[in-house]
């Protein structure tokens, strides 16, 4: 009888999964944000961002107390991710809320370049996780 | 730890993303939009660490109230997770365990001092570590009992002391407290396990084989694995009290003179003692019976020995010595001697108590195996105390500070009696009626750099003149130089004309405040200058110019 997780053509790592998981997740939902006229502000979702942030911020703590070598690189890709978005969030907030310029082109392109720089990150992140996955012999 | 962070993300994304998405309402009861980002994740912020400010950007709709009453018990229940996560993670023996380590580490890595590495703070190991204390010696404990080591961290200690929970068999708990250490000067072996302290020994011996070791080990065979590979000190408590009362019977004065040269510095003077010769009743005939036994019957008294288990003891004598009727069939009416020696307190007091009832001027030797027993043996006043934990403690005491003072015991035995009752007066009116410190120091730039600066430059000092008052020039210092070494000879007990030299080694004995005063004429070049000349010399350039102008 076979084990449910040997169906796969061997034993799966669930953490690797998870983490696999949320590494791409956060990537498409931050590049989904990303795409459209830098200058547009109906082209991008703020819930899109708000998404890409939440499951961004879950990576990084899936790596809390990873004591490997790529461990800490991804801890340190996923903590650049993070706080890029969040001062894209910011900025977006300023704006709406404190300033009260509204989302001016000028606002809109800092936000989603921000972005993009999050996404930047997020494509490491993806890119080591690949790396680390080719180099797994078993 | 993650979990709970994870789970708290994953709420706060919950409750912030609805709010966004439930419509308010205005004074007039129309639909408005929902609350922005911004103002959903303050509100949620707010509530979910249950701060709970009456402030809302605006008056909520019911459907806001009711996504909030939702938000509320998920954040409450989130955030209680982390919170006993958290706690249960401070309270987890493993983490508190490395942080104690980490700390003790990092203590043991800061030490500046020369120290000692005490493993097993049992009895002898306190009895040491409050010496060290006192003469200001640093030192490091390790011990394998916690509840001690948290005793220790109560104790009033001077100074600083890293004291460390583990097993000292493994070596890498003893790496860790130091003994790899560069400023690490000798490992004390001295736990009530004999396997352990070879362990220790060995893993001393292999690790860092310049350092002393001093191991304690009773059992014969235990001593000779440790001389094997050259452990530098081995303590047998039982043969060395057995030694010393063997020399107490043979002559009395020297044994005191030893006595006084290593009992622990500044206790009170031990009692003259004047062991008879003669008959002695043995009771007790285990290892420390069968050590005082052989070493008694060097000195010629006769023994009849009582012990229900030992094949080799006086098989005629039923039971074990706390009965009057078995000691009266060992003779004890025509006995000038008794020692009770067995392992049980207990029994020894009886031993004692009954034998010195039927014979009131019997000497009483009673072996005490427990420190916690002090009251009782105190109460008895026996003539003659045995307590195995502190014979070791003096003896790594004596082996410790002062080096020179094995060199010196060894000539003691040439001593003749009258030259050593002569000199145990000395010793008591040095060290006003306490025991003296013996320490050592040696004339080179490190240790008393002033004394050997001035021998350097050809300046004549007599060991009389260093022993001047630096604070009262007409009196003198209370020290009694034990003995010299200068290179491979030595010079007991030097007279007061003896012309120091550069690299002499001084072995002194005196009270703990003679001896900071003496270091101190040694190390500081005023003060050698103030007791050699008389002439106070700040040695500062204006002292020295106004000098210079006075003498034209």
């Amino acid at each position: 009888m076979a084990r449910p997780d040997c169906i796969l053509g061997g034993i799966m790592n669930l953490e690797k999964v998870i983490f696999g998981f949320f590494i791409l997740l956060a990537a498409t939902l931050n590049f989904g944000f990303f795409i459209g006229d830098i200058a547009r502000a109906e082209l991008h979702s703020v819930y899109e961002l708000a998404a890409a942030l939440f499951v961004s911020l879950i990576a990084t703590a899936l790596k809390f107390g990873d004591r490997t070598q790529i461990g800490a690189i991804h801890l340190s890709t996923s903590l650049v991710a993070d706080l890029q978005l969040i001062a894209a969030a910011v900025t977006w907030g300023i704006a709406e809320h404190v300033t009260g310029v509204g989302m001016t082109a000028h606002v809109t392109s800092s936000v989603v370049s921000l972005s993009g720089g999050a996404l930047f990150a997020n494509i490491v992140s993806v890119i080591i996780l690949i790396v680390e996955t080719v180099m797994l012999r078993r | 730890m993650r979990a709970p962070i994870i789970v708290l993300i994953v709420i706060y994304a919950i409750s912030v993303v609805g709010l966004t998405l439930v419509p308010g309402v205005d004074a007039e009861g129309r639909m408005t939009a929902p609350l922005s980002f911004f103002h959903a994740f303050y509100f949620i912020s707010y509530t979910a660490t249950t701060i709970g400010f009456g402030e809302i950007p605006a008056a909520f709709s019911d459907a806001q109230r009711l996504w909030v009453t939702v938000c509320i018990y998920l954040t409450v229940v989130g955030w209680s997770y982390s919170v006993v996560t958290l706690i249960a993670l401070l309270q987890d023996k493993g983490f508190q365990n490395t942080l104690t380590a980490n700390r003790f580490t990092r203590r043991v890595r800061q030490i500046k001092q020369d120290f000692y590495l005490i493993c097993g703070c049992g009895e002898t190991g306190s009895l040491i570590a409050r010496t060290f204390d006192q003469i200001g010696q640093a030192f490091v404990v390790i011990e394998r009992d916690e509840l001690r080591v948290e005793e220790l961290d109560l104790l009033d200690f001077k100074t600083d002391t890293p004291a460390f929970a583990a097993d000292a068999r493994q070596p890498d708990n003893l790496q860790l407290a130091g003994l790899m250490h560069p400023k690490c000067r000798g490992v004390l072996a001295i736990t009530n396990d004999e396997q352990a302290n070879l362990a220790i020994a060995i893993a001393v011996r292999l690790l860092n084989p310049d350092i002393p070791v001093i191991a304690r080990a009773e059992q014969g065979s235990i001593a000779a694995n440790m001389a094997s590979f050259g452990t530098d000190f081995i303590i047998n408590p039982y043969e060395r009290f057995a030694d010393r009362l063997a020399l107490a019977v043979s002559s009395p004065e020297r044994f005191r003179l030893i006595e006084l040269l290593t009992s622990l510095p500044e206790s009170p003077i031990p009692e003259t003692l004047r062991p008879p010769r003669g008959h002695w009743i043995l009771c007790g005939y285990g290892r420390f019976g069968h050590a005082v036994a052989e070493r008694l019957r060097g000195t010629g008294i006769t023994l009849t020995i009582i012990d229900p288990s030992a094949p080799d003891a006086n098989r005629e004598i039923a039971g074990d010595g706390t009965e009057a009727s078995t000691l009266r069939q060992a003779g004890i009416e025509h006995a000038t001697g008794i020692v009770a020696g067995s392992r049980n307190d207990i029994n020894n007091l009886s031993v004692a108590i009954t034998a010195s009832e039927i014979k009131p001027d019997l000497f009483v030797v009673a072996r005490q195996n427990h420190a916690a027993n002090s009251a009782l043996f105190t109460a008895f006043d026996a003539d003659f105390t045995v307590l195995p934990s502190r014979i070791i403690a003096q003896e790594c005491i004596a082996i410790l500070t002062a080096p020179l003072l094995a060199r010196f015991l060894d000539h003691v035995s040439q001593l003749a009696e009258s030259h050593c009752e002569q000199l145990v007066k000395r010793l008591q009116e040095a060290s006003g009626g306490l025991t003296p410190v013996i320490w050592d120091i040696r004339l080179n730039a490190a240790e008393a750099p002033a004394t050997w600066q001035a021998l350097m430059h050809d300046r004549k000092i007599r060991l009389g003149e260093i022993l001047t008052d630096g604070a009262d020039r007409d009196s003198r210092l209370p020290a009694v130089p034990l003995l010299i070494e200068r290179g491979r000879d030595y010079v007991l007990l030097p007279a007061d004309d003896f012309r120091l030299e550069a690299g002499d080694q001084l072995l002194f004995a005196s009270a703990l405040s003679t001896q900071r005063k003496l270091e101190l004429t040694l190390k500081n070049a005023n003060e050698l200058d103030y007791v050699l000349s008389g002439q106070e010399n700040s040695g500062s350039l204006l002292g020295k110019l106004l000098k210079a102008k006075s003498q034209h």
